[in-house]
């Protein structure tokens, strides 16, 4: 599905290089969490990988099923099937949460060749799927993230996620700022996306999202890099003693 | 002192224009304005008031050619019910008029009215622009009064059931046209008024609207798409007790437009909105939107709310004032002007002033200048929303607020609609 390979990237602006060669493999279905001290190029790699500006990619290749990513534009990309939901969702003042779901979800159709979705059937599915995510009427009506709560943004992006049915999905901190009932529902909102074919790629500070979406794989990320890759017992080991001991042992 | 190079200038503008003759009573009030224009002059570009916007080519004799502008799009307001008065380069053409007849209101050519020895409008024409010539001058507004033949002028007495339509043709290279309305909207009568249309090479027009108590009087207008056009707009109201006013206009294209609003809240009660959306596009392009509003009643509310988009090297000019008189407690002024820069090479010059006498008022304006915003255009862009289209809906989103400001949502949809065609013109 997703393949990362040598990635290195520094800033356009300032000669700073943040990500040092990361190396990362994520097959068709499967769970990947990225774990890692502040600072260490997490949500870099997602950014990157998702198209933003101000990164310059100096070595490396990022493809997703084959398509080179880092030759796109961000909504090609999105198209191709990535998905990002954003450590801090962005707010858009003046359009309004329903328009820009419907012209999201109309874009990447219309990218795909298929059908747009007529106002009725956009309504339907977007009703249903934010009842599930305890996202009411008015949240969909109002401007774009403007006013929500830190969990009510988190919620969106999820919503946009379960809308947009990417292959890809890369979650950065979705769970910070969620309550612990919050958490089971985007949680159970991820968990109702996993079909076996969908991947992920969670990026967490936290053992407990792990509880709820438990994945098949789990990365340390330090200093630009992918340090140790472990299985689900490898976020027990952070949660219970930092990453003094990993750090050292990988030097 | 009246500088020299005004007053000379004046005096070649007046010496352009024939002097129009009719009743008694409009020679006066003609004579006082022409008085008024010669003593005052021209304006200029060192005077404060056009500082950030040269006024020459809205004095200049002959004016600028302007080449006209053809377009397949449909005409603006023809889906809405409504009677439609046309004006080519700047005179009235029955032929493509409805009737002057609407429910609640009469209407009449300013040529006839001019020529009519008694008439109600004699209490009126050209009192609220001379009003309004203090504590600034409007000297094109008095040229209007002193020279204008073309025009309408209506006393509104109940409800009229549509809007009145205007649509200024431009249809000569070289016309250069002034235009007068005046409209005397009486105790709890209500009429819309749609204007849209780029009028002449050269248009100057001033509308004085007089709001009784509880009358209302609402305003949609969009001026012309010519490209070469030089639009001066003089909008004078004053508006009695629980009288509601409210006006907006939107503007693409044109190489000038200098629109100025004056109002005097009178009556306690009052709101009062003018808004504005303005889309430049181009070096040549100049958009000055210049307000003055007058709180001289209690509990009285205004808002002004305008927006600019400007691309490729246009300006967008915003000058706007509130002034609460002594006695005006409990105002409630609001005023914001933001520039939207879609390169770094367009400005945005705002003046925003308060000038409060009373102690009980809540006053607040506002102007900011800036950028798309890049993290809005990547959010968009990673959810799949290419970025031509990403950036269209920020730009629209950004005028919203003033869009929102017109309260009848078909006018909002075909003001809605001409933004959008500007979009995909580029
Ligand atoms: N645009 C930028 N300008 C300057 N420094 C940047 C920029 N983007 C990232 N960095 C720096 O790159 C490093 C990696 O940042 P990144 O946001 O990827 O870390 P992270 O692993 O996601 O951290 P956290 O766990 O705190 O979210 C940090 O030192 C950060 O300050
Ligand atoms: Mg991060």
């Amino acid at each position: 599905m997703l393949n990362i390979k040598n990635l290195q990237v520094g800033l356009e602006e300032e000669n700073k290089q943040i990500l040092k060669g990361v190396d990362l493999e994520i097959g068709e279905g499967e769970v990947h969490a990225i774990m890692g001290p502040n600072g260490s190029g997490k949500s870099t790699t997602s950014y990157v990988l998702a198209g933003k500006d101000g990164y310059e990619v100096t070595e490396g290749s990022a493809t997703l099923n084959g398509q080179e990513l880092l030759d796109m534009e961000p909504d090609e990309r999105a198209a191709a099937g990535l998905f990002l939901a954003f450590q801090y969702p962005v707010e858009i003042p003046g359009v309004g949460n329903m328009t820009f779901l419907r012209t999201a979800v109309n874009a990447q159709r219309k990218a795909r060749g298929e059908e747009e979705l007529s106002a009725g059937e956009f309504l339907k599915v977007v009703r249903e799927k934010a009842k599930t995510l305890k996202i009411d009427a008015d949240m969909l009506k109002r401007p774009v993230n403007v006013g929500f709560s830190g969990g009510e943004k988190k919620r969106n992006e999820i919503l946009q996620m379960a809308m947009l049915e990417p292959k890809m999905c890369v979650l950065d901190e979705t769970d910070s700022g969620l309550d612990v009932d919050a958490m089971k529902l985007v949680a159970e909102g991820v968990n109702a996306l996993r079909d076996g074919k969908r991947s992920f790629l969670v990026i967490t500070h936290y053992q407990r999202l792990l509880d709820h979406i438990k994945p098949d794989v789990v990365h340390i990320m330090a200093n630009g890099r992918i340090v140790k890759t472990g299985g689900p017992e490898l976020a027990l080991e952070v949660e219970n003693n930092g990453y003094a001991d990993i750090l050292a042992e990988v030097g | 002192m009246v500088a020299q190079p005004k007053l000379d200038q004046g005096a070649a503008l007046l010496a352009a224009y024939a002097q129009p003759s009719g009743a008694a009573w409009m020679n006066d009030a003609r004579a006082k304005a022409r008085a008024s224009f010669a003593a005052m002059g021209a304006p200029h570009k060192r005077d404060e008031y056009w500082k950030y916007t040269d006024p020459s080519a809205l004095t200049a004799i002959p004016t600028a050619d302007a080449d006209l502008f053809s377009t397949d799009a449909p005409i603006m307001f023809d889906e809405i019910d409504r009677v439609k008065i046309t004006f080519v380069d700047g005179v009235f053409d029955a032929d493509q008029s409805d009737d002057l007849a609407l429910a609640g209101c009469s209407i009449e050519t300013l040529a006839d009215v001019a020529a009519t020895d008694i008439h109600w409008a004699k209490e009126l024409f050209g009192t609220l622009e001379a009003a309004g010539q203090d504590p600034v001058e409007r000297p094109l507004a008095a040229l209007n009064t002193a020279l204008a033949t073309q025009g309408l002028v209506i006393r509104v007495t109940g409800t009229c059931p549509k809007p009145l339509a205007i649509r200024y043709v431009h249809a000569s290279e070289t016309s250069d046209a002034l235009v007068r309305h005046l409209i005397k909207v009486e105790k709890g009568a209500s009429l819309t008024v749609l204007e849209s249309g780029a009028g002449a090479a050269r248009f100057n027009s001033v509308l004085e609207v007089d709001v009784a108590d509880k009358g209302a009087f609402h305003h949609v207008r969009s001026q012309g798409r010519d490209h070469e056009r030089k639009t001066v707009t003089h909008m004078f109201a004053r508006l009695g007790t629980e009288s509601l006013f409210n006006s907006f206009t939107l503007t693409v294209n044109g190489v000038l437009t200098r629109n100025e609003v004056v109002l005097e809240l009178l009556g306690d009660d009052t709101q009062a909105t003018v808004a504005g959306a303005c889309a430049g596009d181009g070096a040549s392009f100049h958009h000055d939107d210049t307000v003055f509003i007058t709180h001289d009643a209690v509990n009285c509310e205004s808002r002004q709310v305008f927006k600019k988009v400007l691309r490729n090297g246009a300006t967008g000019v915003f000058q706007g004032k509130i002034l609460v008189q002594p006695d005006a407690q409990k105002t409630d002024g609001y005023q914001i002007s933001q520039g939207l820069l879609l390169d770094d090479d367009s400005n945005f010059l705002a003046k925003p002033e308060l000038e409060i006498y009373a102690d009980d008022v809540a006053c607040s304006h506002g102007s900011t200048v800036g950028a798309i915003d890049e993290d809005a255009l990547f959010y968009l862009g990673s959810r799949g929303v290419p970025h031509k289209q990403a950036q269209d809906m920020l730009t629209l989103a950004f005028l919203g607020e003033a869009l929102d400001e017109i309260a009848d949502e078909a006018l909002r949809g075909e003001i809605e609609t001409r933004l959008g065609a500007w979009m995909e013109r580029r």
